[in-house]
């Protein structure tokens, strides 16, 4: 029988009340040896290759601290070794080899070896296998090992194959635990080679990483990482407001100008890898040049970042921003209401008979989405454009998208970590691309050739090109680049990446 | 006579999780979001694409989809998480506790606090004393639990930090568990400081779940108590020459309790509602928060898996409400 006389229940209360209000919570974690971070999304699936989280550009920092990808990838989106440390094609591109890194050891002890990286990529080619970008993966096969070498026979040839290595699913994992304990068991316990080893996990809460002492780009600065899921942005303003956490990101720009400010507070923010952009669907009103011209003309880009975003973008006229391989700052889209209205006006359009048509946007899913559409309503509204606004979640956009039924014109944010035109402009406005909204057999012939070039030079040069065509057409209207607000305590240093992964083991460090 | 109503409650009670089920399976098909479409390059092929469908099953026809389904379920497999990757009944098993146990906080939190203020309330009946309360019931019966989780961050987060913000507790002592009722595992263990822990972690959720609870109860209370203090039976008490708080307490609290008690049970069942905002805004790991994210990424298996075990607790608890409220009353019982 458990008794408890009125003393020791007064005891345990008095032990349970000073917990509760114990001071040494907020002690200066980053002093110590562990790293807080209130990260803003939640961890679902530890698997980096298969399913929906897989291809979730904001996981990327927490898989690459337990996970190591094929190729590492430099906070200015440049390449540099991972697990392979050489790389490339021969001179007829049919064949592809890689050089697999030496001394590498798992997170359970067991040796990486090429196999590990076969494997990886044949599960990831493997059609049906639940990977979302199988077709990149399946593109080479007939792998060969001499040593730390593979080869493999190229079936069809994709130039942007190793840039796809330190991007969306392009990481090695190990080959003989996964096959003993299955997904499920991986998912219990992931194993990795990264700089960082799962301690302890749970789902919308934390994730916690104690660091690997045997890791071959040398251990990490904090023995510990916590990453706590706090999605909603006015929790995680208090979070380091408070002092609960070390680290934050994703706060609105409001909060990010008011912290970093703060006394202990620093704050850093630089664009990263996502466009904000509206999209153009052809087979209605856009059809009409004269519409899409002033759709781009009428709106004041520079205005809505510097008074909505608090000057926190970067204004672009392409697909492409200024860190991409095919950027070309010659392509302007002017802001030009005057220009606008005539164009209207040839269509028999003006401010007293205007053109209407809907536009969707997200609300609340990128910063000030809602509110840049309402603005650029009023821009329209002022050359003879009566848009109405219709707001959807991200589930229906890609539904709507993948089936050709968006609105005339629909706002979307486009992140491409790898910099290549492809998984910018290609994808976004190949007519077989699902993800595509413009379709129209001009632009494919544009593109289509450009897919399979061997001729780097050529190639960029190519897609430049095809930049410059769909600016003057307007097949799509690109509004900016976003900038990622990073919030962190004044002892520690940060360094923003362009992709926006936030990887603790090689962007934080104490000051 | 009790086990019939129960047998027939139960009959019942499948039923109704059998039209649940059929409802979910059909709304998640007909409203706008396709999971693979989610997921999908934007490079994929109508071959990728199809592959992707069939890896998760939804390339059947719906009927043999909703066959599969249901005979699962029947048999405890409610299939995986699209998402997650993990079984639905094992992932709902790890979530459910710590929403019970923020749901029970704040359900006592609601009943204490509640009670007692109506029982003030009705002590101090015509005087100001009454309409100072009267009107702070009104504030917190009118804003929103989310307005006060809000509220109490920036009290005892930024204003005096004295109470952590996110999590269920803290990363470091979050080990040695056999169970997922954390708190209630930790206080029967004797591990006292980690349950003080657990309960600074909760502190603010359970209040901001509990603050409009309570006022409800001390709306319905306060008049039931109101209305049982003029009645003959009080009326001989006070002659007697009871004191005012043992008139209320014994007198009049049995007879006004049983309203309360029964819209008490309705509200809980709102109140587990009511976690699925305020778990996201202090990132507490139960299943409201889960079921955001299931909704946001049209995880279906997960999405059906949850709305199914809402409205098994919703049935449960109106069960149990009644069972109770025909105990405490044998005029309900042999009705």
């Amino acid at each position: 029988m458990f008794n408890v006389t009125r003393r020791q229940a007064l005891a345990a209360s008095g032990g349970l009340l000073g917990t509760l209000l114990a001071p040494q919570r907020f002690a200066d974690a980053a002093a110590g040896n562990t790293l807080n971070i209130a990260y803003n999304v939640n961890l679902p699936s530890f698997d980096p290759d298969i399913g929906p989280s897989s291809v979730n550009p904001t996981i990327q920092a927490i898989y690459r601290s337990i996970f190591d990808q094929y190729i590492g990838q430099k906070p200015n989106l440049s390449f540099e070794p991972g697990l392979l440390t050489g790389w490339g094609w021969n001179d007829d591109k049919s064949k592809v080899w890689m050089d697999v890194r030496q001394n590498v050891v798992w997170h359970d002890g067991t040796p990486f070896t090429p196999e590990d990286v076969i494997w990886s990529i044949q599960r990831e080619g493997k059609q049906g296998g639940g990977n979302p970008v199988s077709f990149i993966w399946a593109g080479i096969d007939n792998f060969k090992t001499d040593g730390n070498r593979i080869t493999a026979d190229v079936k069809q040839y994709d130039p942007v194959l190793f840039k796809w290595m330190a991007f969306l699913t392009g990481y090695v994992l190990p080959k003989n635990y996964y096959e003993k304990v299955g997904p499920q068991g991986f998912e219990k316990k992931p194993v990795g080679t990264g700089p960082y080893m799962v301690d302890a996990y749970e789902g919308d809460a934390y994730l916690r990483l104690k660091a690997n002492p045997k890791y071959w780009g040398g251990k990490p600065t904090f023995e510990t990482v916590v990453f706590k899921f706090v999605p909603d942005a006015t929790s995680r303003v208090a979070e380091i407001e408070g002092g609960s956490s070390d680290v934050t990101l994703e706060v609105p720009y409001e909060e990010y100008d008011r912290l970093r400010k703060t006394a202990g507070i620093k704050g850093v923010c630089t664009p990263i890898s996502d466009i904000g952009q509206i999209f153009i669907t052809n087979g209605g009103i856009m059809d009409d040049k004269n519409v899409r011209l002033a759709v781009c003309h009428a709106i004041d880009k520079d205005a809505i970042i510097k008074r909505l975003l608090r000057g926190y973008g970067v204004r672009i006229d392409t697909l492409e921003a200024p860190e991409y391989a095919a950027y070309d700052p010659s392509i302007k889209v002017s802001h030009d209401p005057a220009l606008a209205a005539k164009l209207l006006a040839a269509s028999g359009y003006s401010k007293e008979k205007p053109v209407k048509f809907t536009i969707q946007t997200t609300r609340g899913f990128k910063p000030k989405d809602y509110e840049m559409i309402q603005a650029i309503v009023g821009m329209w509204r002022n050359v003879g454009i009566d848009a109405n606004i219709e707001i959807y979640d991200i589930a229906k956009h890609f539904e709507l998208r993948m089936s050709h039924r968006l609105a005339p014109a629909a706002f979307y944010n486009w992140g491409n970590a790898i910099g290549d035109p492809t998984t910018s402009t290609g994808f976004a406005m190949w007519s077989k691309s699902p993800h595509s909204a413009w379709h129209s057999d001009d632009l494919d012939a544009k593109i289509g050739p450009l897919w399979g070039e061997k001729d780097e030079k050529k190639r960029i040069a190519g897609w430049k090109a095809v930049d410059r065509y769909i600016a003057e057409q307007c097949y799509i209207l690109p509004l900016l680049q976003y900038a990622q607000p990073i919030l962190y305590k004044s002892d520690l240093k940060v360094t923003p990446n362009v992709s926006g992964a936030l990887q603790p083991a090689t962007l934080i460090s104490k000051a | 006579m009790l086990l019939a109503v129960v047998v027939k409650r139960a009959a019942m009670a499948l039923l109704t999780l059998a039209g649940v089920a059929v409802v979910v399976f059909v709304l998640l098909r007909v409203v706008p979001g396709d999971p693979v479409a989610m997921m999908i390059s934007p490079g994929a092929s109508a071959a990728d694409i199809a592959a992707l469908k069939a890896h998760y099953g939804l390339d059947e026809p719906l009927l043999i989809q909703f066959w599969i389904w249901i005979k699962g379920v029947v048999s405890g497999d409610f299939g995986v998480s699209i998402t997650l990757h993990r079984n639905v009944a094992a992932v709902l098993a790890d979530r459910l506790p710590a929403t019970l146990e923020l749901a029970a906080a704040a359900l006592v939190v609601a009943v204490a606090l509640g009670g007692s203020i109506a029982i003030a309330g009705t002590l101090m009946r015509r005087t100001a004393g009454e309409a100072v309360i009267d009107g702070l019931n009104s504030i917190m019966l009118a804003v929103p639990d989310f307005i006060w989780a809000l509220a109490l961050v920036l009290l005892f987060v930024i204003a005096i930090p004295i109470l952590p913000l996110t999590g269920r507790i803290d990363p470091v002592l979050a080990e040695g568990f056999h169970t997922k009722f954390y708190l209630a595992e930790s206080i029967v263990t004797g591990r006292f400081a980690v349950a003080g822990n657990i309960l600074s972690h909760m502190a603010m959720p359970t209040l901001a779940l509990a603050l409009p609870l309570a006022a409800v109860i001390v709306r319905l209370l306060k008049q039931s108590l109101k209305e049982a203090m003029v009645q003959d039976y009080v009326l001989l008490a006070r002659i007697k020459g009871f004191r005012e708080l043992r008139l209320v307490l014994q007198e009049a609290l049995r007879n006004a309790v049983g309203p309360t008690l029964a819209l008490t049970g309705v509200q809980f069942t709102f109140l587990i509602g009511g976690t699925v905002i305020v778990e996201r805004i202090f990132a507490y790991p139960g299943i409201g928060n889960l079921a955001i994210d299931a909704v946001i990424n049209r995880d279906f298996p997960l999405i059906q898996g949850l709305v199914l075990l809402f409205g098994l607790i919703f049935i449960l608890v109106n069960i149990g409400v009644d069972l109770t409220v025909a105990a405490l009353n044998p005029r309900l019982r042999h009705a």
